[in-house]
């Protein structure tokens, strides 16, 4: 029983990392890259320590590996924003199908950060 | 471990692989500086699965150690380059 539940754990995680590759692999855009690569690529890096957790079966295992699930969770999401975030300022073309864009508003692409102005022409900071 | 959880792992390190060899041709090939970032962001975290796997495969609890520390320091790296490019002037992507 406990083996079949970490077969099942490491082909599930092994395929999101696989649809992780091949999503940086295919997208057409940048940021359409980021979405696949960031959400497959945590939950598959989190399904594989839990294989491993389980499979190894030790206290100390099962601990580190929660630990590592934790922080990737954690980290994944706050590096694909701040890295999201530093493309759009940079000027990074998005895909000519992508038809909303929200963040043009009030912070337009290009050049160094400037304060915007709020929706009433007052100041946001 | 029995047999065919074995191959299983096998498999799982094989499709790994194929995951890296993906990310390694983003890095090569990618348009912007941003691509490459994030293709090696992608590439240190496929690095510290496919060592999760291995300690499944050959029973060795202190190699989930080495993903843990891997996987950290792969996104830590992410965000300090995304705090420099964010800061940086167009044109030097």
């Amino acid at each position: 029983m406990k083996e079949i539940l970490t077969a099942i754990l490491l082909v599930t995680g092994a395929l999101l990392m696989l649809l992780a590759g091949l999503g940086l692999f295919r997208m057409p855009d940048l940021f359409l890259r980021l979405q696949a690569a960031a959400k497959a690529s945590s939950l598959g890096v989190g399904l594989l320590m839990g294989a491993a957790a389980l499979g190894l079966g030790d206290v100390s295992v099962v601990a580190r590996a929660a630990l590592g699930v934790a922080f990737v969770f954690v980290m994944t999401p706050v590096a694909t924003l701040l890295i999201a975030q530093a493309a759009f300022r940079a000027g990074i073309p998005l895909w000519e199908k992508t038809h909303q864009n929200d963040l043009e508003e009030h912070h337009p692409a290009g050049g160094p950060y400037e304060p915007s102005l709020g929706p009433d022409g007052e100041d946001w900071e | 471990m029995s047999t065919w959880l074995q191959v299983i792992t096998q498999g799982a390190l094989g499709a790994i692989s194929i995951a890296m060899l993906f990310s390694l041709h983003r890095l090569v090939r990618g348009p912007s500086l941003t691509d490459r970032v994030v293709a090696l962001d992608l590439f240190s975290l496929q690095t510290a699965a496919v060592i999760t796997v291995y300690a499944l495969w050959v029973g060795q609890p202190e190699l989930v150690d080495v993903a843990l520390v891997l996987a950290v320091i792969g996104s830590m790296g992410t965000i300090v380059i995304a705090r420099y490019l964010y800061s940086a002037r167009r044109g030097q992507r």
